[in-house]
């Protein structure tokens, strides 16, 4: 955990003193991730180099994990604090392999220790350890340097880590892979990390709060989906953009907004397909699905209105379908594609376990718009319908 | 990698001019007449060497560790001052500061080896001194932010990363050094010069070159074996020559 509490510092220039952060105060919970968003000079690399006094500060203190760390020796504190540096910093004298295992080396771990552990850092960031342990940092790519600073930073798994833009100098395609990659390793490891970014996508991805600095001070601080729900003023509304609301697609899950489903079987008679759509007050169709529940086809209103026979006779291939884990925005995407208004949701062995509908999504995001407490899927679905 | 690549050129061409001056000289008996020096040759050639390895290891121990005290923030506003006093300590010829090395601290090889130090000093200090200084920023904020006490960060960042410009100021100051240390038989230094010097004085050509010569393979030699040891001792990861 990471306590800030009234941090300030001031630079002293020749032009006069420059306020560049005002009376701060913050927690970052253990285990998460708070990422500080701002537009250029603003304050967030002050604020965090401050927390491991690569800059000093004015006045205000920082605990962390309960404790003061005014008091604390300044080598001590770094060494239990991750530090990935914008420029990313590689020791260029030293192999990838020592790069990553200078800070258990400094701590005096024994040379098989920490050669074992700069191994498993490698497999960790998706790098071949019996490639490029022994290379040197120019002989990679930007991309993998970064990784590498990732790993240096992890390496003798400090408890909480300040990341400065880290993935700044990647091309946008392997930075979301970078990205999936580090919220994949943040699952397993828990760290405390505060992250500076000045992308407020990047930071809907990576971020479970956002702090949103304007001008040397902290305006808003907030979880994603209440930062795009609720900015605070227009500043922050025209900082997180027009679209915000199509960013909070990316933060809900399809399990979040996955309703209970009816369907039919193929022995079932197109009568009883009818009368499930009326009484479920599905629009076009109802969802087919085998003996083992996995979804099939689905047999159209119209269809059913019209002819007479076996659902198993008259029934349309299913397009797409999508996996409680899948965000919305792939959702949306799959809707547009595929011009349709609803999704079966199903498990890893195709078994059905609910669906997905455009209405449901809206719902889930006016429900946090209107300040409701965190509605279940059911207390809305009985709303729309009352 | 130009540069190497032209260098080794260099030397074979050197050396392929060595061997047909040699062989010319052996036709036309001057190699008779250059052998018969050779006892005062082999006793003089030890001296010189010894002159050059005493005054260049001295100035190497003293300029680095000079040049890093000099780099370090808290020196920084004496440094430039230092600096510019050690500029204009290139500019004074060095035959003038044997010279006065000499009224300082007599005659002989004290003195000699004295003179030769500072004339081969500036160049150490400076490239250590712009070396440090030239370590980007980043390299030091990482090294301090992940812990690094500054004699940490200085022996494991900031020295390997400015190895290189430091031997290429070693390699300077050697090359003065070489040059200078004939020079020193006229303080009573001893070495080659005794021949050059003496040869001159007596017109007797033989035995200038029979100095001459040693002389100038032992400055060829000196480059050459600074070039190797810059090649394995600075990191590969920051040695140019090994890309
Ligand atoms: N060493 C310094 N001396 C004087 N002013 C400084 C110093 N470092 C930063 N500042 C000022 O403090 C303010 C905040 O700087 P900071 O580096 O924290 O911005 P930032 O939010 O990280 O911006 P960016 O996104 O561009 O990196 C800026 O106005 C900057 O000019
Ligand atoms: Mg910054």
């Amino acid at each position: 955990m990471i306590r800030i509490d009234n941090l300030t510092k001031i630079f002293e220039t020749p032009n006069g003193p420059v306020t560049a952060a005002d009376h701060i105060n913050m927690e970052v919970p253990e285990g998460e991730i708070c990422v500080l968003l701002g537009p250029s000079g603003c304050g967030k690399t002050t604020t965090l180099k401050m927390i491991n006094r690569i800059i000093p500060s004015t006045s205000g203190k920082i605990f962390i994990n309960g404790e003061d760390t005014t008091g604390m020796n300044t080598v001590e504190l770094r060494r239990n604090i991750g530090y990935v540096i914008q420029q990313i910093g590689l020791f260029p004298n030293m192999t990838i392999e020592e790069n990553i295992a200078i800070v258990p080396k400094l701590l005096g771990w024994d040379a098989n220790r920490y050669k074992a552990r700069a191994k498993e850092l490698l497999e960790l960031v998706a790098l071949d350890p019996s490639i490029f342990l022994k290379r040197y940092p120019r002989e990679l790519s930007g991309g993998q340097q970064q990784r590498i600073g990732v790993a240096r930073a992890l390496a003798a798994d400090p408890p909480v880590m300040l990341m400065d833009e880290p993935f700044g100098a990647i091309d946008p395609i392997n930075r979301e892979v970078i990205q999936d990659e580090f919220l994949k390793m943040q699952q397993e490891l828990r760290k405390t990390i505060m992250f500076v970014s000045h992308d407020i996508d990047e930071a809907v991805k990576m971020a479970d709060r956002i702090a949103i600095f304007r001008g040397g001070r902290l305006v808003q601080y907030d979880t994603p989906d209440d930062l795009l729900a609720h900015p605070v003023d227009d500043f922050v509304e025209s900082f997180v953009g027009d679209d915000r609301a199509l960013k909070r697609l990316r933060l809900v899950q399809v399990s979040q907004v996955m309703e209970p489903v009816t369907t039919v079987s193929p022995g079932d008679s197109l009568k009883v397909a009818l009368e499930r759509i009326e009484q479920q007050g599905y629009s076009h169709a109802i969802l087919m699905v085998n003996e083992r529940n996995q979804p099939i086809g689905y047999v159209s209103r119209s269809v059913a209105q019209t002819t007479n026979g076996l659902c198993g006779e008259h029934y349309f291939g299913l397009k797409a379908d999508t996996r409680p884990e899948d965000d919305l925005r792939k959702v949306a995407s799959l809707m547009f594609n595929h011009d349709t208004t609803w999704l079966p949701c199903t498990d890893e062995h195709g078994v059905l376990v609910g669906q997905v509908t455009q209405r449901g999504i809206t719902h889930y995001l006016g429900a946090t718009y209107h300040r409701d407490a965190p509605v279940s899927l059911a207390q809305t679905l009985q709303q729309i319908s009352a | 990698m130009k540069k190497p690549a032209f260098t080794r050129f260099a030397y074979g061409l050197a050396l392929v001019l060595m061997f047909a001056l040699g062989s010319l000289a052996e036709q036309a008996g001057i190699l008779e007449e250059l052998f018969s020096y050779r006892e005062d040759v082999v006793y003089l050639v030890g001296q010189h060497i010894e002159l050059v390895l005493i005054s260049g290891s001295l100035a190497i121990l003293i300029g680095v560790p000079l040049g890093t005290v000099l780099s370090r923030p808290r020196f920084a506003k004496m440094a430039e001052t230092a600096m510019q006093t050690l500029n204009i300590g290139t500019t004074i010829p060095t035959l003038a500061i044997l010279a006065l090395s000499m009224s300082l601290l007599g005659i002989g090889m004290l003195p000699a080896v004295f003179g030769l130090c500072i004339a081969s000093l500036l160049p150490i200090v400076r490239n250590t001194y712009t070396g440090l200084l030239e370590v980007p920023d980043h390299l030091k904020e990482a090294a301090s932010g992940i812990g690094m006490t500054p004699m940490q960060m200085l022996i494991r960042v900031e020295l390997p990363n400015a190895l290189f410009v430091i031997f290429a100021g070693i390699r300077t100051a050697l090359a003065i050094n070489v040059g200078t240390v004939p020079l020193a038989f006229l303080i009573g230094g001893g070495g080659l010069g005794e021949l050059i010097f003496t040869g001159i004085d007596l017109d007797e050509p033989f035995m200038m070159l029979a100095g001459a010569i040693p002389t100038a393979i032992l400055a060829i030699l000196v480059d050459i074996a600074i070039a190797i040891l810059a090649f394995m001792i600075v990191p590969k990861g920051v040695n140019p020559l090994r890309a």
